[in-house]
């Protein structure tokens, strides 16, 4: 038992250190934008697991805060010609205030109600995002200015780019670390495992799931935002269901409520996707066969079986 | 606007209605049985429709002996998919049904696309049916009132079998109790397995008597999953008479959101979604929040 803390605090203390150098050197090892989208996507799916590992919550709906910040973060930027750190604000605020109302909604149910309940939400803004004149249906938002970090350097080169998605991604990644380890997310958790003794200590359940799920929201957000800038583009890809799937997939894929799980799969689903967009496989084919035989195969996901390991 | 128009509009709800219908008939059988939120219901919606097609495209035929291969051969994946892959899982929690079944979902959808591209392909409509009647007041497609007519039979048949026979009262003890049905001697885990073929069957038909309506394509289940989603949400998978109460009542009021603000109207089911779950959480026929 001690032993197994004890290696625990050590791998996530290296994981940590890892995660740092890797992101310091990987632009020299690899193309700066591929790194920006695996980062992109890694934060996305950080929002999720919070969600997910905090109370228990599954999303199939995370879409809607990804792509909806991504549009408003692409109309910030390219209409109202508002600087970099102000359109990420914008949608951030955006990508939390549908958090709320949608949380507001969907923590009335739990279990596979609540996840049936985000994914037609989502649908909704699916359809919303088709018909809103800011967001042009099927073209997308394209043309999205990158603009300049801090009003001084161009996003415009890559490195620049990478060097501050990667700033960006570990504010929200420890930020993910910092909630997971404070009283509320003890408090979350505690909802999670036995509601019912919750309520009876006191809290306000729904008011912690509330606030998780914003916060989950925002997150998301931040990473669709991120994308649709670095990236030049928002199409109704990033709203479409098929994202919500993706990003379940990927913490799936690194290992479910882990905290460097959904990093780690979001490497390997950027890595597959652009390996199979070359070979001219069917993309939807095989990530369907590999969500099957994870789920009946590799449920603790990458992280998860190296924790699994330790442990013993 | 004339009153053709809206009529118009109200038939083409209430024959989605009845898509939803069985759709959520089939996901309610299911759930009770399985504890699976069957997503993957839409590809076997999508395969139903398919099937049809190529049973005419390849084999010569047609609509009617359509109508009962269809349902027997995607009830019969149905039930491999089952034994190969849920059974595996009846032991998680439910979100791993939910997950399992939308992989299936994309690799089915995966497998169609690539196949056959995205394209839609036209079935028609079969002669016996064609051409319309006058009802007086608007001009009625014979096969639009055939699919509203067979789709209600399909749902009232699975229905009467699950309440007034006695296979039926062995599906619905097992839905209640598994392990005391189990000690009464009854092969609880094959029951499950035809259980899975019906529901996945009753999609299966649907997409066959969507086919003449709505061209063959293999996304054209993806998105109707989610709007069966939304009405089981709605209307509970509690009551078999109430999901099919429901499915024909938002249909129809998809339809007539068609007539007043056509914009909205794939909106319109998911908006109600909403409303119902701030007055009533636990969904209109549902038991437990």
């Amino acid at each position: 038992m001690n032993r197994g803390r004890l290696s625990q605090a050590v791998l996530a203390r290296a994981g940590w250190a890892a995660l740092i150098a890797a992101l310091m050197v990987a632009p020299w090892l690899f193309y700066p934008l591929f790194l920006v989208k695996v980062l992109c996507y890694a934060m996305f799916a950080c929002a999720f697991n919070l969600l997910l590992g905090t109370c228990g919550l599954m999303s199939f709906g995370h879409a809607a805060f990804f792509g909806a910040a991504a549009y408003i973060a692409g109309h910030a930027a390219k209409v109202w010609g508002l600087p970099f750190e102000a359109a990420l604000l914008c949608a951030v605020a955006g990508a939390s205030l549908l958090g709320a109302v949608f949380g507001y909604i969907s923590i009335r149910r739990q279990g596979i109600y609540f996840a049936m309940i985000t994914l037609a939400l989502a649908q909704l803004t699916y359809f919303l995002a088709l018909q809103l004149p800011f967001t042009h249906a099927e073209d997308g938002l394209t043309g999205i200015p990158r603009g300049k970090v801090l009003g001084l350097l161009s996003l415009d080169n890559n490195v620049v780019l990478y060097y501050t998605t990667a700033v960006i991604f570990l504010a929200a990644f420890g930020l993910v670390h910092v909630i997971l380890n404070s009283t509320f997310g003890q408090v979350v958790r505690a909802v999670r495992d036995n509601e019912t003794r919750a309520v009876s200590l006191g809290f306000e359940v729904n008011r912690f799931k509330l606030l998780a799920f914003t916060l989950s929201a925002a997150i998301a957000g931040l990473a669709g935002a991120n994308k649709a800038i670095a990236f030049k583009l928002a199409t109704l890809v990033d709203v479409h269901w098929s994202t919500s799937g993706n990003v379940v997939l990927m913490t799936l894929l690194g290992g479910l409520g882990t905290l460097f799980g959904p990093v780690a799969g979001a490497v390997i689903f950027v890595t597959l996707e652009n390996y199979l967009a070359d070979s001219g496989l069917p993309v939807q084919l095989v990530i369907g066969a590999i969500f099957i035989g994870c789920i009946l195969l590799f449920r603790r996901g990458v992280v998860g079986e190296i924790e699994h390991l330790l442990k013993r | 606007m004339n009153a053709q128009v809206i009529l118009g509009q109200l038939l083409v709800g209430l024959i989605n209605g009845s898509f939803y219908a069985m759709m959520s008939l089939g996901l309610a059988i299911v759930f009770g049985l399985l504890g699976i939120a069957n997503i993957a219901q839409g590809a076997f919606y999508m395969m139903g429709a398919f099937f049809s097609w190529m049973l005419l495209r390849w084999l010569g035929a047609g609509y009617f002996p359509a109508l009962i291969l269809v349902p027997l051969i995607v009830g019969a994946i149905g039930m491999v998919i089952e034994r190969l892959l849920l059974r595996r899982i009846y032991r998680l929690d439910h979100m791993y049904g939910l997950l399992l079944t939308f992989g299936i979902l994309t690799f089915i959808q995966g497998l169609f696309v690539w196949l056959f591209a995205t394209a839609g392909r036209p079935y028609p409509v079969p002669a016996e049916l064609r051409g319309g009647f006058d009802l007086g007041f608007m001009f009625m497609p014979t096969y639009r009132a055939w699919v509203v007519a067979a789709s209600l039979t399909f749902c009232l048949a699975t229905w009467l079998v699950i309440e007034k026979t006695p296979l039926g009262r062995t599906l619905r003890a097992a839905t209640e109790n598994p392990s005391l049905t189990r000690a009464f001697g009854v092969n609880v885990p094959a029951l499950m397995t035809f259980g899975f073929g019906v529901g996945v069957a009753l999609a299966g038909a649907a997409g066959l008597l969507a086919a003449p309506i709505y061209s063959v394509s293999p996304l054209m289940g993806g998105d109707l999953v989610i709007v069966v989603f939304a009405v089981v949400v709605i209307g509970g998978m509690g009551s078999i008479l109430g999901s099919i109460v429901t499915s024909l009542t938002l249909g129809v009021l998809e339809g007539l959101a068609r007539v007043v603000y056509p914009q909205g109207a794939n909106m319109v089911i998911f908006v109600i979604m909403i409303a119902v779950l701030l007055v009533r959480p636990a969904g209109l026929f549902g038991r437990q929040p």
